[in-house]
């Protein structure tokens, strides 16, 4: 951590030389919490040209932003934000809405950026993340599979490549227990036409489609390197890289990565394309990250940060970044690695239902929904226990009466 | 030693427990029986999110807290009793699989799942973190001066450790194909997947533990075998006693109080485990109490948090403890008594 601290220091002052990149010279001290991956290391780079900017890249960041903006004045003036983690900052009211600062600096910005909550506008979105089917296009064409379109055909194809045997595990998925796997969940869940909530915010997963999902899930384990349930993104993209599986549902900010000659044996051979149907719909849900500007923090404060970041969300960033993300930004050419995110959209896939409520259904699965795959439980006791969970937490939250 | 001098010496520490861990103890045990929560009310929100080639707009229900005029969440603060502990044990649950003699299905509860691994971790491990140090005590004691400096050092590295990056350096080791799992692939000629059920991480786990602690009780031992009295040795040499009639009657009674010691430590740390479950991110298969509690203090990412029941588990893994240590701290208390008499 204060590694990766230094190390941001250390690039904030390097570029705060180059303020030739910047179009005005920052002299409020500026500070930023964000996710740690790819692409907010190119936007940060670039907000760092303005001077007097030090960037906090941490993966864990959603377990300290609440705090952290809450305190008064706010720790840090720039946050990184997702649909889920926008949640507790709305909630709280730790957040400023953005409309006078757009108007006055944000003019290069498209309206499809410009996250809007009744109306005000509470954040800027710079790119779009997105679970879609990523393939060996050279396995598949091999033994004559044409790229999968439902989660049927994805278990048929992964039949045959089993039966092939060219790679060690025909699938790979994010089923690492807890968040990963919890996300497993909802994508499923949703392709296959559920929903969560009743509108008294009662759990309502035990159902079809619920019982669907997870037998859905379980099939596609069977095919997977059996120690699945500690799979993150990292281990999945790792497995792709290395030639051991064939085909993963893995989020679109991962695609670069295949490509990269220092790290993969594979460079040119994955492809990109929609997630697979489920009974209804695309299962995969729509993500943005953006960014928000702290409330506990002087106009004069808000103004320099959101300055900062404009410099951030540049055509030059999108230009110098191209491939590290699907952006939203202006100047962005939609590569092959974004294929797979547009085609995802547009089979219907919903933007992840990011609530209160959400956030302690998606606990409850993350814990729960492992007893299913191991066998510990059936798939109506998985849930039933998942909803009393949920219900606990509810209740204890306030959210239920 | 005066009175006055005591109470200057032992003052501070006093205070300082006082303040960092009666306070809080005190603090989680009323929380445990207290909720906090914010109010919440219903309203319509319309809400616009990026999508592919435009923005998409949803109007929903949504369920807010309340802000208050000073910016803050409106809370009520409840007294709900025990409630927390019944959310966190679940009685009905667990005497009804108990009644039914289904162990299966009380070890699907979280609070019962947890026990029965932070046991049998406990239990397992606490012989053989005994038996490895004093082991190793034994034969450094008997090595040749010359390497016995190299050999301390060795054996201590372990303790060195930072116990998660230990833990992650074990798991990389045998995840996928780490170089311990290709190994005993090579060696066994089949697929080996340690990481896929239960009980194999369960033995990874116990095994870092006891590679990690003994060190400790190496050191301890080793400190307590430099006062063996020497003269009773070389007379139970004299009487014929065989190497292990010395180890038996008379290095294991002097290092008894030692070995009381070294149990004490041992169960107040190991039923505390929770840098093994993070490290080899067993939360699918095993869990521990300590993780339960922090499970719960986890925001998740809308920021909910449960604070209550986090309470009510902890006081509930500390009379665990407590449960664990009475059996030797009375044995403890029997021999001192019996010291002074």
């Amino acid at each position: 951590m204060i590694t990766k601290l230094l190390l941001a220091t250390a690039m904030s002052v390097a570029f705060a030389g180059a303020s030739s990149a910047c179009d005005f010279k920052n002299d409020v001290p500026v500070k930023s919490l964000t996710a740690g991956f790819e692409a907010w290391k190119a936007v940060t780079d670039f907000m760092a040209k303005c001077g007097n900017f030090t960037a906090e890249l941490d993966q864990e960041f959603r377990t300290k932003q609440p705090a952290a903006f809450a305190a008064d004045p706010a720790l840090y003036q720039i946050g990184g934000v997702a649909n889920g983690t926008l949640v507790p900052l709305m909630n709280e009211g730790t957040i400023r809405p953005l409309d006078g600062l757009v108007e006055k600096y944000g003019q290069q910005l498209t309206p499809n950026q410009l996250i809007k909550v009744n109306g005000e506008i509470m954040a800027v979105a710079m790119m779009i993340n997105t679970q879609h089917l990523m393939y060996r296009e050279d396995i598949l064409s091999d033994l004559g599979i044409d790229v999968p379109k439902t989660y049927d055909e994805v278990l048929a194809a992964a039949e045959k490549i089993k039966q092939a045997g060219v790679v060690d595990y025909p699938l790979g998925a994010t089923y690492q227990t807890g968040w990963n796997l919890a996300q497993g969940f909802v994508n499923m869940y949703l392709g296959m036409g559920g929903e969560f909530f009743t509108p008294g915010n009662e759990p309502a997963i035990e159902n079809e489609q619920g019982v669907a999902a997870l037998e859905m899930m379980k099939k596609l384990t069977e095919y997977m390197d059996p120690e699945y349930l500690v799979s993150d993104s990292t281990y999945v993209q790792q497995q792709f890289q290395q030639g051991k599986i064939a085909m993963a549902n893995l989020w679109a900010s991962r695609a670069g990565a295949m490509d990269n000659p220092d790290e993969s044996q594979v460079v040119g051979k994955v492809k990109m394309a929609g997630a697979p149907k489920a009974a209804v719909r695309a299962a995969s849900t729509l993500w943005w990250d953006g960014i928000v500007i702290a409330k506990n923090a002087s106009d004069e404060e808000a103004e320099a940060a959101f300055r900062v970041a404009m410099n951030g969300m540049t055509p030059e960033m999108v230009e110098a970044n191209n491939d590290a993300a699907v952006w939203l930004i202006e100047g962005y050419e939609p590569g092959p690695l974004a294929q797979g995110v547009v085609e995802t959209a547009q089979a219907g896939a919903l933007a992840y239902p990011a609530s209160s409520q959400m956030g302690l259904m998606h606990t409850a699965l993350g814990n729960g929904v492992s007893d299913y795959l191991t066998g510990a439980k059936d798939a109506a006791t998985t849930l039933r226990d998942i909803a009393t969970a949920y219900t606990t937490s509810a209740r204890e939250a306030g959210l239920i009466k | 030693m005066k009175y006055k001098t005591f109470a200057a010496f032992v003052g501070p520490s006093i205070f300082l427990m006082l303040l960092f861990i009666a306070a809080p103890l005190i603090s989680v045990f009323f929380q445990s029986f207290y909720i906090t929560q914010p109010v919440f009310e219903t309203v319509e929100v319309e809400t616009c999110t990026p999508g592919f080639p435009t923005q998409t707009c949803v109007t929903e229900q949504k369920t807010q807290p309340i802000i208050g005029e000073d910016g803050k969440v409106v809370t009520t603060v409840k007294y709900v009793g025990l409630e927390s502990y019944r959310n966190v044990l679940e009685p009905d649950r667990a005497w009804a699989a108990l009644s039914a003699f289904d162990f299966r299905a009380l070890l699907t509860i979280d609070f019962w799942k947890a026990l029965r691994f932070t046991l049998t971790f406990t239990l397992v491990t606490l012989p053989l973190v005994i038996g490895a140090g004093l082991l190793i005590a034994v034969v450094v004691n008997n090595a040749s001066r010359l390497i016995r400096g190299p050999i301390i050092f060795v054996s201590l590295l372990p303790f060195i450790i930072t116990p998660v990056i230990g833990a992650l350096s074990i798991r990389w080791l045998f995840i996928g194909d780490g170089i311990m799992t290709a190994f005993l692939e090579w060696a066994f000629s089949q697929n080996i997947s340690m990481f896929a059920q239960g009980w194999t991480i369960e033995l990874l786990m116990m095994f870092y533990r006891v590679w990690h602690v003994a060190p400790f009780a190496f050191v301890v031992f080793y400190a307590g075998l430099q006062t063996v009295n020497q003269d009773t040795l070389e007379s139970a040499i004299i009487d014929g006693a065989s190497r292990w009639e010395r180890l038996r009657y008379v290095i294991i009674p002097h290092l008894m109080p030692l070995i009381v010691f070294i149990s004490l430590i041992h169960l107040m740390d190991s039923y505390r485990v929770f840098e093994e479950i993070v490290g080899f991110s067993s939360q699918a298969h095993r869990i521990s109490l300590q993780w339960l509690t922090y499970d719960f203090l986890t925001p998740d990412d809308s920021g909910n948090r449960s604070i209550s029941r986090a309470s009510a588990s902890a006081m509930l893994t500390m009379i665990g403890i407590v449960v664990l240590l009475v059996p030797l701290l009375r044995k403890t208390w029997r021999d001192h008594k019996g010291g002074r008499v």
